[in-house]
């Protein structure tokens, strides 16, 4: 049992299962999946559905965690992506052709590596601090976004990039499958090979790592490349599944919900390890509070103090400083009682 | 991390103070040459009026960016102030026009909401040893929650006193004004350049800045300093919310989205080191000018967009890190 509610994904998966359990308490047909017009429907492939530009850009976000740095500029990068696909559909003489969506697309996945790589070329290359190199997208890329939708919000009709973010391909939504895709090909290439193993040198010691022979640079750009990639992925989504294009609010603070997702899956902000797992599943727990907040007919606009809530609780608690101080106390304080203070007092944040 | 302790230990060396100074004097030339630039290019733009009405427009942004540098020159973050600021806002507006109490109350009891959250944040982040990033994250959602919480649309604010000291003008020498939020602003940013500069409180935030473990180890009040400097954003956050409500006379959930962001940008394009230790008061306000001025510019050149602000803010950062990263290699 304890080994148990010590693996680090114990609580995040406590926390979604606990969130399905109310769901159900509340809703009784939460957990039915059933099938229409050779679709699947059900409130939890809505969770997936919904959460899927979430889990993306988190999974990109992971990565760029696990080198000890943060991405910032996400929530631009989606803004700019579907702005730049909407605005090229919107220029073609037929929308719904298949090779005019492919350029579409590759052209905005081509501008969110360019800016994944200028990001890590400021972390890697000009030794920035991260916090700052993508704060400077963050904030500039809103008004490119604007700038290349002309302030508008672009409106594309287009079936084929409408299947992106709203379509279904083998009875699955295809966002899921792009997800999962994305999810499939990440574990393979970090947990399979060495890449993971390296990235988490960076994290843990970027000059070290570097002094091992590890090509270090190349692979911090790659790794914020990738970000920007996946967070281009999303805005895709986002933007096709509402067949527009709004470079103000498209992917707004998606930022921070993906590095809630990756804190709460256990990844410490410091770097040096990180948990694809723990990522989807903190993705998750976001997902389901937003839908159980609808479901179970609690006000909307208390949104975000559950979300307030839910984040502390699950910070709090995997905080080793915090269950050191709670959770131990009771069994030391018997031997140990007069010394408590004393570790207070010696003990040095790190 | 280490490299930015490093450079901040070297940029208080005696011999070399000199060149911590380069950030705010590069600040100060390019506020300078955007407010010649702007008068040669605009008529009747050089104008004491001109300087004072971004004074006027950016009171708020000026008290919540001193407050966010106290935070930054420790090392952290605070995310939490936009939404303080908007829950200042909502709260003032509501218990004024929905509640009828009289601004005397509101004022005092909004400023010790502020100051109460920026506490709690701050005793989460130093007993709990929780990342500031994520603490503050959590304040803001909480903050931005209760002002839905509140009411989800803009409330008015009609009490009389309040709109009289709103629209009250100062009358100063050669037929220019500035509103008391100015001169609230600006007591705030002198109070608080002696704080850092001159008493025992100040040391210690750039003691903890340079570094946290050798400001423990030297005895150094690290949890009560910690929690102060938290503990003063949200002040400074509430009190930026009174003066945004007298700007705007209104309550709003989304209020001052993004204004965090701002606040950042103005600490940094100061001069200020985001890993903390670094950076002075003064460039604080400089960048809060730089922000402003950039937004008169833009409405005297009537064609250009509002989004053109986000592109040079974000031009700007990048030149300012530059400068900041060349000086502290040129040192190493």
């Amino acid at each position: 049992m304890t080994a148990l509610v010590r693996h680090r994904l114990f609580w995040p998966a406590a926390v979604l299962l606990l969130l399905l359990a109310a769901n159900v308490a509340f809703t009784p047909g939460f957990l039915s999946i059933e099938m229409k017009d050779g679709h699947l429907y059900g409130s939890l492939i809505d969770i997936f559905r919904f959460g899927a530009p979430l889990i993306l850009v988190a999974i990109g976000m992971t990565l760029v965690i696990a080198t000890g740095g943060i991405d910032l500029s996400v929530g631009s990068v989606v803004a700019i992506s579907g702005a730049l696909a909407c605005l090229h559909i919107s220029g073609l003489p037929d929308q719904n052709d298949v090779g005019g969506v492919l350029t579409a697309v590759g052209l905005a996945l081509g501008l969110a590596l360019v800016l994944g790589a200028w990001n890590g070329f400021l972390v890697a290359g000009i030794g920035i601090q991260p916090i700052i190199a993508t704060l400077i997208i963050m904030v500039a890329g809103r008004g490119l976004a604007q700038l290349i939708t002309d302030g508008q919000i672009v409106t594309v009709n287009s079936a084929s990039y409408k299947l992106i973010g709203g379509g279904y391909w083998l009875t699955l939504p295809f966002s899921i499958l792009i997800v999962l895709a994305v999810l499939a090909l990440t574990a393979f290439l970090t947990r399979r090979l060495a890449l993971g193993m390296l990235v988490e040198s960076i994290g843990g010691n970027a000059t070290a790592s570097r002094l091992a022979g590890i090509r270090s640079r190349g692979l911090t750009v790659a790794v914020y490349a990738f970000c920007a990639l996946c967070a281009g992925i999303a805005g895709l989504m986002i933007s096709s599944n509402v067949s527009s294009a709004d470079g103000n609010n498209a992917g707004l603070w998606i930022e921070l919900d993906a590095i809630l997702a990756v804190v709460i899956g256990g990844t410490s902000l410091m770097g040096g390890r990180f948990s694809l797992g723990g990522t989807v599943l903190g993705a998750l727990v976001i997902q389901t509070l937003t839908t159980t907040i609808y479901s179970i007919g609690i006000p909307p606009e208390t949104t975000l103090l559950f979300k307030a809530l839910v984040v502390t609780v699950v910070c709090l608690v995997q905080s080793p400083a915090f269950r050191e101080k709670v959770f131990q106390r009771r069994g030391r304080r018997r031997p140990a009682a007069p010394q408590a203070t004393d570790d207070e007092k010696v003990e040095v944040p790190a | 991390m280490s490299s930015g302790i490093l450079t901040s230990a070297r940029l208080r060396l005696p011999g070399r103070l000199r060149s911590a100074y380069i950030p705010v004097l590069a600040t100060a030339g390019l506020l300078a040459a955007m407010f010649v630039a702007g008068g040669v290019r605009y008529t009747g733009f050089a104008s004491g009026q001109v300087v004072l009405n971004v004074f006027i427009d950016n009171a708020f942004l000026l008290v919540v960016a001193v407050g966010m540098t106290f935070v930054i020159l420790t090392g952290g973050i605070d995310l939490s102030v936009g939404a303080v600021v908007a829950l200042s806002t909502m709260v003032s507006a509501s218990l004024m026009t929905d509640g009828g109490w009289p601004p005397l109350l509101v004022v005092p009891l909004v400023l010790l909401i502020g100051s109460a959250l920026g506490l709690a944040m701050g005793c989460i982040i130093h007993y709990f040893d929780i990342q500031p990033f994520i603490v503050t994250l959590a304040g803001m959602f909480l903050a931005r929650g209760l002002c839905y919480v509140i009411g989800t649309d803009s409330i008015s604010i009609t009490d009389p006193a309040y709109t009289a000291v709103a629209q009250a003008r100062i009358a100063l020498p050669g037929e220019m004004a500035v509103s008391v939020s100015v001169l609230i602003a600006v007591a705030v940013a002198g109070a608080a350049a002696y704080v850092l500069h001159y008493t025992r409180l100040g040391r210690n935030v750039y003691a903890i800045g340079g570094s946290e473990q050798s400001a423990l180890l030297m005895g150094l009040p690290v949890a009560r300093t910690k929690i102060a400097v938290y503990t003063i954003s949200g002040f400074c956050s509430a009190l930026g919310g009174v003066l945004f409500s007298l700007y705007t006379l209104s309550g709003y959930g989304l209020n001052a989205l993004g204004m965090e962001l701002d606040a950042i940008a103005a600490v940094v394009i100061g001069g200020t080191l985001l890993t903390g230790g670094s950076g002075y008061l003064a460039g604080t306000v400089l960048g809060v000018l730089v922000l402003g001025l950039i937004q008169t510019i833009i409405s005297f050149e009537g064609t250009l967009s509002s989004w053109w602000t986000k592109i040079f803010i974000g031009l700007l950062l990048f030149a300012f890190i530059l400068l900041q990263r060349l000086i502290s290699a040129r040192r190493a």
